[in-house]
């Protein structure tokens, strides 16, 4: 075996981490994102920034407020505890909660881009043949956004693939449950393991690249159909 | 059936004032220059514009009163945009079924098949709305307002975004949609030619006020507002078709106060025509000439005379319930010393017919 059955697993949770991250803040950052693209509020601003902080904020600041109210003493950690949850610092599940917060942004904005571009009339011209605003919602917004939708998957999945100082604070690096292939990689370079950093590195970056190139592809196909 | 209004709307510096009735069936057109409230007013009807202080009834339904606001799409109406605006992601067939599917009447389905066919798209159904021309794209725009089975249809400058040659191909399309349907149609538009082709009524909007309104072949020759004073002043006069020269290939078509032989396709007997006349094709003649080349030549009573510089005047003439408008030089008038409520003669050089 070249590549050990710790690093696959590493692998592993890291592709799992990605995709629930992923769907995780599809589900959220939809409404969000609609939100965010229709509201006239005129506090919208200070949401947005709050959305767009993780893209300026070091990582392990995230992740130090994060494992903090993650814990069994902080707010969310003692919320769950009171309602007989096992604590989240050091769980899966904390990992995708901080994910979650760190990828925000890239899922987010692209969405809300994507529904602003779409403007107003598509959807004045649904409500006059009769469709309610959700109906509105799921069959003209959300279609019209599909571009949108295929670079918000990729920008969190990709960014969340790539995570390491949260995941550091939060996940305690713990092999075979917490553990993902970008510290196991810090981990052999810092043994000087330079192989199998070189396996697993190379299996991230092929995994990436093959991703991209499908996701991409289908795009393509689906832009040009429409100039 | 009639549509009651009352709309004050404010936005910014401009503000509409509007509190009228409209008739319920027939086509009117919303008349005005850009920037008078037109689509405001058409917005604020079909609800995508809230009006604070609002009322609209709808024959006996109230779509906005004091406690009520009935969102845009428990509104019946059928609205067309000034773009097409079909839905990208959607087939034509697709675009137009979206409404068809969200309302529950069974009969809607021959009404769509119908205006598939009146509009002439059924070879386009399968295509995306980025393979239509502006006109195909239109004409879906139309059939699928209508496939909603409206109890109101509301046009927005249809025919604004597109270009002369693709205006003169839709224009009859609209004309059978309008007939066939029976329910009515707003239409705004600031183009006079499809306003005296299509409209029955007329809502003169300036500023966001109401100027006038009234049946269109009234509010054309009213002296008192500006269309009878523009160069191009017509008169529009609904005919009836009663006879057929097939020689000659002139139809004979009677109306209020006399007759008109024009030059025309072969018309059904008995079937109504739009006639317009021009007021600078009218002219005045003191005595019924013989030996002219000219056809039509009826019996009018000056009705009013206005000046309208030092070299020409406007006559309305009314021949019983008919009038027409005659655009001649001061020095004639003198000349023939015409007065108000003189029995004269109007020689009209053309007559067109519409539709």
């Amino acid at each position: 075996m070249i590549i050990s059955e710790q690093d696959l697993t590493a692998l592993w949770v890291t592709i799992k981490l990605a995709s629930v991250s992923t769907l995780v803040l599809l589900i959220i950052g939809t409404p969000i994102a609609w939100w965010l693209s229709r509201s006239q509020w005129r506090f919208k601003f200070i949401i947005e920034a709050i959305i767009a902080l993780p893209l300026i904020l070091p990582p392990t600041v995230l992740g130090f407020y994060l494992l903090i109210s993650l814990g069994p003493n902080g707010p969310i950690g003692g919320l769950v505890s009171l309602l007989g949850g096992a604590p989240l610092a050091f769980t899966f599940t904390g990992l995708v909660i901080g994910s979650v917060f760190y990828s925000m942004p890239f899922v987010v904005q692209p969405l809300q881009n994507a529904f602003a571009s779409i403007g107003n009339r598509p959807l004045e011209v649904a409500a006059t043949l009769r469709a309610s605003p959700l109906d509105r919602f799921l069959t003209i917004a959300v279609p019209m956004a599909k571009p949108g939708f295929i670079t918000a998957s990729v920008l969190g999945f990709a960014h969340t693939l790539g995570e390491f100082g949260v995941v550091l604070m939060i996940g305690g690096n713990i092999p075979g449950s917490t553990q993902v292939a970008s510290i196991a990689i810090y981990d052999h370079v810092e043994a000087l393991e330079y192989g199998q950093a070189h396996w697993l590195a190379g299996s991230l970056l092929l995994f990436s690249f093959l991703l991209l190139i499908i996701v991409y592809g289908a795009n393509r196909r689906y832009t040009v159909a429409q100039p | 059936m009639s549509i009651a209004l009352r709309f004050h709307i404010q936005r910014g510096e401009f503000a509409l004032n509007i509190d009228t009735v409209i008739p319920g069936s027939g086509v009117t057109a919303i008349f005005g220059p850009s920037g008078s409230g037109k689509t405001t007013l058409l917005r604020a009807i079909a609800g995508l514009e809230y009006a604070e202080d609002g009322h609209l009834k709808v024959g006996d339904v109230v779509w906005q009163g004091n406690n009520t606001f009935l969102p845009t799409h428990q509104r019946k109406v059928g609205y067309v945009f000034q773009e097409p605006s079909l839905f990208s992601h959607l087939t034509v067939q697709g675009n137009i079924n979206y409404g068809l599917k969200r309302i529950k009447d069974e009969s809607s389905a021959d009404v769509l098949q119908n205006a598939i066919n009146l509009l002439g798209i059924e070879h386009l159904l399968q295509r995306m709305p980025w393979q239509l021309s502006g006109g195909e794209q239109q004409r879906v725009a139309i059939a699928r307002a209508l496939a909603t089975s409206p109890s109101m249809l509301l046009l927005d400058e249809p025919l604004a975004a597109l270009g002369d040659e693709q205006k003169t191909a839709i224009l009859p399309y609209l004309e059978s949609v309008y007939k066939t349907l029976d329910i009515p149609v707003l239409y705004v538009s600031h183009s006079r030619d499809e306003v005296a082709r299509l409209a029955d009524h007329l809502l003169l909007l300036d500023n966001g006020e109401i100027k006038a309104c009234g049946p269109i072949s009234e509010m054309f020759t009213a002296m008192n507002l500006p269309l009878a004073h523009q160069d191009n002043a017509e008169s529009i006069i609904e005919a009836s078709v009663s006879s057929f020269d097939e020689q000659f290939g002139l139809a004979t078509l009677a109306f209020s106060g006399g007759q008109f032989l024009v030059a025309s396709a072969p018309l059904n007997i008995g079937s109504t025509v739009r006639l317009q006349v021009l007021a600078r094709d009218v002219s005045i003649t003191l005595e019924p000439q013989i030996n002219t080349s000219i056809l039509n030549i009826i019996a009018v009573t000056i009705d009013q005379i206005v000046k309208e510089s030092s070299a020409q005047m406007t006559l309305r003439l009314t021949a019983d319930n008919t009038v027409l408008l005659s655009k001649i030089s001061c020095k004639s008038a003198d000349d023939l010393n015409l007065k108000k409520g003189a029995q004269v003669y109007a020689q009209v050089k053309t007559a067109a017919i519409l539709i």
